[in-house]
């Protein structure tokens, strides 16, 4: 007779336990397709606290870059390294130049096809530091040669 | 999840210990430096160097000139200042190096396969490499790759992406197989219309369902006896900047048909729909555009045969020379599918030109070279200025050509400065 109590004890816990595992099954899965984002290489704006950065990574050159990245220091660059430098180096930044549209089509460009993330409030502090620090400058339908090194040609 | 940037003290630990680490190179000391323990360390080749070790140095990296302008450490991209492209055949350390994705890590030739498959193929086949370099007949042929954004820096307003100025080609010696025979091997239906390549490196992203790049040519460029499923580059296996085990090469369209560490190749009915077939990517405006235009996707077409262009190649730009002295001068000239049939230089801003002499290409789609020597009327300042005329007549322009969104084509004449006394 105890053998079949302990029986039937044994099978009510072995339903209760995939009861269970199924609710959280059922539960995990409404959470996951409600936050889809959660378990996704795609996540959610970067926030970035200033002393979080080490010393030795925020110095800034007498010119006024940021040594580590070649951004020019002015306000939001961090945003910049955040939000950018997960998938491109900073180079991709610091070799353009675009006025605020431009910029902004970059981002929605990349929000579009290449994984880029909502930007939220940072977007326009992101706009206002490129369009300011990476804006167009007109150097005619060929510019003047710059940079020549001069030397003594030898035969 | 709040992910942070490389301020993760122990990533700054690593990348201080990257360098200790090549001269050390025992395990203990990768252990040491990485701070945790190496699991399955006995099965770690000997020489193997942990990405995170890997020296971030590029011209280490790639082997590759230090005189090599960086453009962008993720993804690589490289360009070569034009005098590092004297020699008729590109060596590989004075090769470009443009990505648009990661490079892939353990290559494994002993694995790897190219498969042929798509809507406009008989049968989808799988090869082995040793497959494909034993069972079809080896050619070798002088191939130019020129980047489509080659010298989007001079455009206004500016272009996004890669800031290349004039040193975005190449002519290499290419050495594989023709993919004619390949597609012969495979049996191809009449309806198709293009091919598609693609290839083992990852998106920015690391997202694996995303591919950084998958372009491809018509059908009708594929069928060319000059387009190859190359294993060798100069004689020796390709390097892995360049596509090793294999690259699809098309010379004389933009390089980014040819599809480096290709492992598949899909036979189309429709033009080839992979990342950066579609607009905007590599496509320039159906019809000329005034500057800075908004241009919708439908009005953007795909760019095939590069134009006619022309490099100095000798001397570097800032040579000084005496009065009364000539100034050899050489480079060469390449026209996309076409071939050059004239190259002239000017020392007075295009007012004359004075014709080169022009060697013939060594095959199709190979650059050809040029020179000539000069004199100068009295001491001063002087460009150098170069331009090459197609076969079909069109030369290179003096201005910076039809903008467009994208900021490709760029084939105004390269110039050098020289004083003289």
């Amino acid at each position: 007779m105890d053998d079949l109590v302990k029986a039937f004890r044994l099978l009510m816990i072995g339903l209760a336990s995939i009861a269970g595992l199924l609710l959280i099954l059922v539960v995990g899965l409404f959470f996951w397709n409600q936050n889809p984002e959660i378990f996704s290489w795609e996540s959610e704006p970067i926030e970035l606290s200033e002393p979080e950065m080490l010393e030795s990574e925020s110095e800034i050159s007498d010119d006024g870059i940021h040594v580590e990245s070649g951004l020019v220091a002015d306000d939001g660059y961090q945003l910049i390294i955040a939000n950018c430098t997960k998938c491109h180096s900073a180079n991709l930044v610091t070799q353009n130049r675009g006025n605020r549209d431009y910029w902004k089509s970059l981002i929605i460009w990349m929000q579009t096809t290449q994984g880029l993330w909502e930007l939220g409030d940072s977007e326009e502090k992101i706009l206002d530091y490129l369009s300011k620090n990476y804006a167009p400058i007109q150097e005619g339908r060929r510019a003047n040669l710059s940079g020549v090194q001069w030397y003594e040609l030898e035969d | 999840m709040k992910k942070h940037i490389a301020s993760n003290p122990s990533i700054k630990q690593a990348s201080n210990g990257r360098r200790n680490f090549l001269k050390k190179s025992s395990l203990a000391a990768l252990a040491a430096s990485l701070g945790f323990e190496i699991v399955h360390a006995a099965k770690l080749p000997s020489n193997y160097v942990p990405l995170a070790f890997q020296d971030s140095d590029p011209f280490k990296l790639f082997n590759k000139n230090k005189e090599l302008i960086v453009l962008n450490n993720k993804p690589w991209n490289l360009e070569t200042p034009p005098h590092l492209l004297d020699d008729k055949i590109t060596p590989a350390d004075k090769m470009f190096v443009r990505n648009n994705g990661l490079i892939p890590e353990n290559v494994d030739v002993n694995t790897w396969t190219l498969t042929v498959d798509g809507e406009s193929v008989s049968q989808t086949k799988t090869y082995s490499l040793a497959d494909l370099k034993s069972k079809f007949k080896n050619y070798t042929y002088q191939l130019t790759l020129e980047c489509g954004g080659n010298g989007r820096s001079e455009f206004f307003p500016p272009a996004s992406g890669n800031q290349w100025k004039v040193g975005a080609v190449s002519c290499a010696n290419w050495t594989g197989i023709r993919l004619k025979d390949l597609l012969q091997d495979i049996g191809i239906k009449p309806d198709a219309v293009y091919i598609g390549y693609h290839s083992a490196d990852s998106h920015l992203s690391n997202d694996p369902n995303k591919e950084p790049i998958s372009r491809g040519v018509p059908i009708a460029k594929a069928l060319q006896d000059e387009t190859l499923i190359a294993f060798e580059m100069n004689g020796s296996p390709i390097p892995i900047a360049h596509g090793f085990p294999l690259r699809l090469v098309a010379g004389g369209f933009p390089a980014s048909a040819s599809g480096k560490w290709l492992n598949r190749i899909s036979v189309r009915n429709i033009v080839h729909d992979g990342a950066k077939m579609e607009a905007p990517s590599y496509r320039v405006p159906c019809n000329p555009v005034a500057p800075g235009t908004e241009v919708s996707n439908e009005d953007m077409c795909i760019i095939e045969s590069m134009p006619v262009k022309s490099l100095i190649t000798n001397p570097k730009s800032g040579a000084m020379i005496p009065m009364n002295k000539k100034l050899e001068v050489r480079g060469h000239a390449w026209a996309g599918e076409l071939e050059v049939k004239k190259v002239q230089v000017s020392i007075d801003f295009g007012a004359t030109w004075q014709d080169c002499q022009l060697d013939p290409p060594v095959n199709r789609l190979a650059w050809q070279h040029f020179k000539t020597s000069l004199n100068f009327p009295k001491d001063g300042y002087y460009e150098v200025w170069a331009k090459a005329t197609d076969s079909n007549g069109k030369s290179q322009p003096m201005l910076v050509p039809g903008w467009n969104p994208k900021g490709y084509l760029n084939n105004a004449c390269h110039r050098i400065a020289v004083k003289v006394g």
